[in-house]
C-alpha cells in the first residue's frame, strides 16, 4: 500500500517536471523566443537588447533551469499584456474554471450513471435505444456547436437564459450542459457496458438465486462492481473537461483559464499561456493522483502491483 | 526455399478472404454499414467538391448576403443553404468543408498511427527500462488539456496546413501505443514468436513479420474511432481561428462567423455544424461496428 502510493506520487513528480519541460520549450519552438515574443515590427537593437535582459542569450540548459525554478515559486513572468504575474492573472481565473468543470462533472454523472443502468437492465427495451442514440449524438457533436445551438434556442428564442457571462445559477447552465455532454456521452456508454458485463456474472444470479429483490440486485451488488471504471474515467475526464473549457469558456465568455489563454495566445501573451498549460496540466496530474490513491480503497486488488 | 514461394501466395489468398469475410460480417450490422456509407459520401463531396458544387465557394456577391435558405439569386438559381454575410453561397462552402476537415483527419491519424504503432511494438516486446521511459512520456503527454497545447503551439508558429496536421498528430500517438503495447505483451508470449526467436529471427524481423500483423486490428479500430476525435479538434481549432485560414472554407470557421449572426441568420452556424456531426457520427457509427465486429473486448 505504501510502496504503492510512494511510487505513484514519484510518477507524477517525473510527469510534472516533463510537463515543465514541454511548456518551457513551447516558446523556444520557433528557435527564437524573442521574435515570438516581440511585436513584428521591433528593431534589431531591440531584439538584442530583449534577448540579452531575458537571458535569452544563455545555454538552453541555463534557461531551462531558470524556467522551472521560477515555475517552482510560482513566478512564470510578467503578463506582457496586463503588466501583472502571469500566475497570479491564471490563479485568480482557476476557480471560475473549477466551478464549471466542476458543474459539467454534475450534470455528466446525474445523468450518464442513472442512463446507463436503465440502458442495461432494460436491455434492448425503446429506453435503452433511446439512451443509445442519444449517447451516440453525444459523442459525435462538437461541443461548439451545441453551445451555439443551445444560445440559439434558450438564450435568443425563448430568452429563458443569459448566454454569456457568470453570476447565479442561470448563467451556468448552458455552459455546464454544453461542456458536460461529451463525457455525460462516454459516462453513459461505459456504465451501461460495465453493468451487462456485472449483471451476467455469478455473484449476480447467486443473490438473485436467494431471493434478493430486483432493486438492490440492481443497486448494491452490481453497481458496486460496475463503479471501478467509473471512477477511474472521472479523473481522465477532468482532462476533457479542463482541456474543453478553452472552447466552451470562449463561446459563453466565461471568465476562466480557458478564455484567458485563448486571449493570451492571440495577444501574444506568453507568459500567461505557459502559466496556464501548467497550471492546468499539474491540476490534471495531482487529481489523477488523487483518484489513484482512492482507488486503493475501492479495489484492493491494486495494493499488489 | 521452394516451401517459401509457395507459401506468399497462398497467404496472400488467405489473407484477401479474410478481409471479405470481415467486410461481409461487417456489413451486416446494419449501423455500421450505414456509418460506411455516411463517410464514404463525404470522401465523394470532399474529392468531388468543384464538380457536385452549385457554387464558388469564395465568390462574394455582397448584394446577395444573408439570404435564408432557398433564395432565388437575380438569375434565378437557387442558394439551398442560404448565404452567408458575403454572399458566398453556404452549400458549396459546405461541401468544400470536407476538404480541410477529411484533410487533416486522414494525414494526422496517419502521423500518430505510425508513432503510436512504434513505441507500442517496441515498449511492449523490449519491455524493461525501454517501457518505462515510453510509458512515462505518454503520461506526460496525456497530462496536458489537449486544445490548450495544440492552440499555444500553433500560435508561436502560426496557423497553416502542415503545422496543424503535424500538432495534432505528434500529440496523439498515445492511445494507439497503449493499444498496440496490451496487444504484444500476449502475443510476444504466444508460440509462433518464440518459436521464431528459438530459430534465431532478429527482433527487428519478429516485430515486424509476426507481431506487427497481429497487432494491426486493434490499432485499425483506434485509427478510425481516433479520426472522428481528430475532425472535431480540426473544427475546434478552425472555430478559434488557428485553424487552416481563409478563405478556404472550413466548417469551424464558418461556425465562428455564423456565430456572429446567430440571431438574424441561424442558418449559418446550424449548417456546417450538422456537416461535422454528420460526419463525426459516421465515423463513430463505423469505428464501433469494425470494434464489434474485430475485437469485441477493446476498450477504446
Amino acid at each position: 500500500m505504501k510502496t504503492y502510493v510512494t511510487r505513484r506520487l514519484l510518477q507524477s513528480l517525473l510527469v510534472l517536471f516533463g510537463v515543465s519541460f514541454v511548456v518551457f520549450f513551447i516558446l523556444h519552438l520557433t528557435g527564437d523566443p524573442a521574435l515570438v515574443l516581440l511585436p513584428p515590427d521591433a528593431s534589431a537593437e531591440d531584439v538584442q537588447r530583449f534577448r540579452q535582459v531575458m537571458g535569452f542569450n544563455d545555454p538552453f540548459v541555463v534557461q531551462y533551469g531558470r524556467f522551472l525554478s521560477g515555475a517552482l515559486r510560482g513566478d512564470f513572468g510578467q503578463s506582457v499584456r496586463h503588466g501583472e504575474s502571469a500566475f497570479t492573472l491564471v490563479v485568480e481565473r482557476m476557480p471560475a474554471t473549477f466551478e464549471l468543470a466542476g458543474a459539467a462533472l454534475v450534470v455528466a454523472l446525474v445523468l450518464a450513471i442513472p442512463a446507463g443502468i436503465v440502458s442495461a437492465v432494460r436491455r434492448n427495451t425503446m429506453l435503452d435505444y433511446i439512451s443509445t442514440v442519444v449517447a451516440l449524438l453525444g459523442q459525435s457533436m462538437p461541443t461548439f456547436w451545441l453551445g451555439i445551438m443551445l444560445i440559439l434556442v434558450f438564450s435568443v428564442q425563448f430568452n429563458l437564459l443569459p448566454s454569456s457571462g457568470r453570476g447565479g445559477l442561470g448563467h451556468l447552465i448552458l455552459p455546464a450542459i454544453t461542456l458536460g455532454l461529451f463525457t455525460t456521452a462516454r459516462i453513459t456508454r461505459l456504465t451501461r457496458s460495465g453493468m451487462l458485463e456485472v449483471l451476467s456474472q455469478d455473484y449476480i444470479r447467486t443473490a438473485r438465486a436467494k431471493g434478493v429483490g430486483d432493486p438492490p440486485v440492481v443497486w448494491k451488488h452490481a453497481l458496486k462492481n460496475a463503479a471501478i471504471p467509473i471512477v477511474t474515467i472521472v479523473g481522465i475526464e477532468l482532462g476533457t473537461l479542463l482541456g474543453g473549457s478553452v472552447i466552451t469558456e470562449t463561446i459563453f465568455a466565461w471568465p476562466g483559464v480557458g478564455r484567458l489563454s485563448v486571449q493570451a495566445i492571440y495577444n501574444r501573451d506568453y507568459p500567461v499561456v505557459q502559466a496556464a498549460v501548467f497550471l492546468l496540466s499539474s491540476t490534471f496530474v495531482l487529481v489523477n493522483l488523487a483518484v489513484d490513491v482512492l482507488y486503493t480503497y475501492l479495489d484492493p486488488r491494486i495494493r499488489l502491483r | 526455399m521452394t516451401a517459401t514461394t509457395i507459401a506468399i501466395p497462398a497467404e496472400r489468398g488467405a489473407a484477401r478472404s479474410e478481409w471479405l469475410t470481415l467486410f461481409r460480417r461487417l456489413a451486416r450490422r446494419r449501423t455500421a454499414l450505414f456509418g460506411l456509407v455516411v463517410v464514404a459520401l463525404v470522401f465523394a463531396a470532399a474529392l468531388g467538391a468543384p464538380w457536385l458544387s452549385p457554387w464558388d465557394p469564395i465568390e462574394q456577391d455582397i448584394t446577395n448576403r444573408l439570404k435564408p435558405p432557398g433564395s432565388p439569386d437575380p438569375s434565378g438559381r437557387v442558394h439551398v443553404l442560404g448565404t452567408d454575410h458575403l454572399g458566398r453561397d453556404l452549400l458549396a462552402r459546405v461541401i468544400f468543408g470536407a476538404r480541410p476537415a477529411l484533410l487533416v483527419g486522414v494525414a494526422a491519424v496517419a502521423i500518430s498511427g505510425v508513432i503510436g504503432m512504434l513505441v507500442g511494438l517496441v515498449s511492449g516486446y523490449f519491455g524493461g527500462r525501454t517501457d518505462d521511459v515510453l510509458m512515462r512520456l505518454a503520461d506526460i503527454q496525456l497530462a496536458f488539456p489537449f486544445i490548450l497545447l495544440a492552440i499555444a503551439v500553433i500560435g508561436v508558429l502560426g496557423p497553416s496546413l502542415p503545422v496543424i496536421i503535424v500538432v495534432i498528430g505528434v500529440s496523439s500517438w498515445v492511445v494507439y501505443a497503449r493499444v498496440v503495447r496490451g496487444a504484444v505483451l500476449s502475443l510476444r508470449e504466444r508460440e509462433f514468436v518464440q518459436a521464431a526467436q528459438a530459430l534465431g529471427s532478429r527482433d527487428g524481423r519478429i516485430l515486424l513479420r509476426h507481431i506487427l500483423p497481429n497487432a494491426f486490428t486493434p490499432w485499425l479500430v483506434v485509427a478510425t474511432l481516433d479520426m472522428a476525435r481528430v475532425i472535431v479538434i480540426e473544427s475546434a481549432l478552425s472555430f478559434l481561428g488557428l485553424g487552416v485560414q481563409p478563405p478556404t472554407p472550413t466548417w469551424g470557421g464558418m461556425l465562428a462567423d455564423g456565430r456572429v449572426y446567430i440571431s438574424t441568420a441561424w442558418w449559418l452556424a446550424t449548417f456546417p455544424g450538422l456537416a461535422i456531426l454528420v460526419t463525426v457520427l459516421g465515423i463513430n457509427l463505423f469505428g464501433d461496428g469494425l470494434r464489434d465486429t474485430l475485437d469485441p473486448r477493446l476498450k477504446v
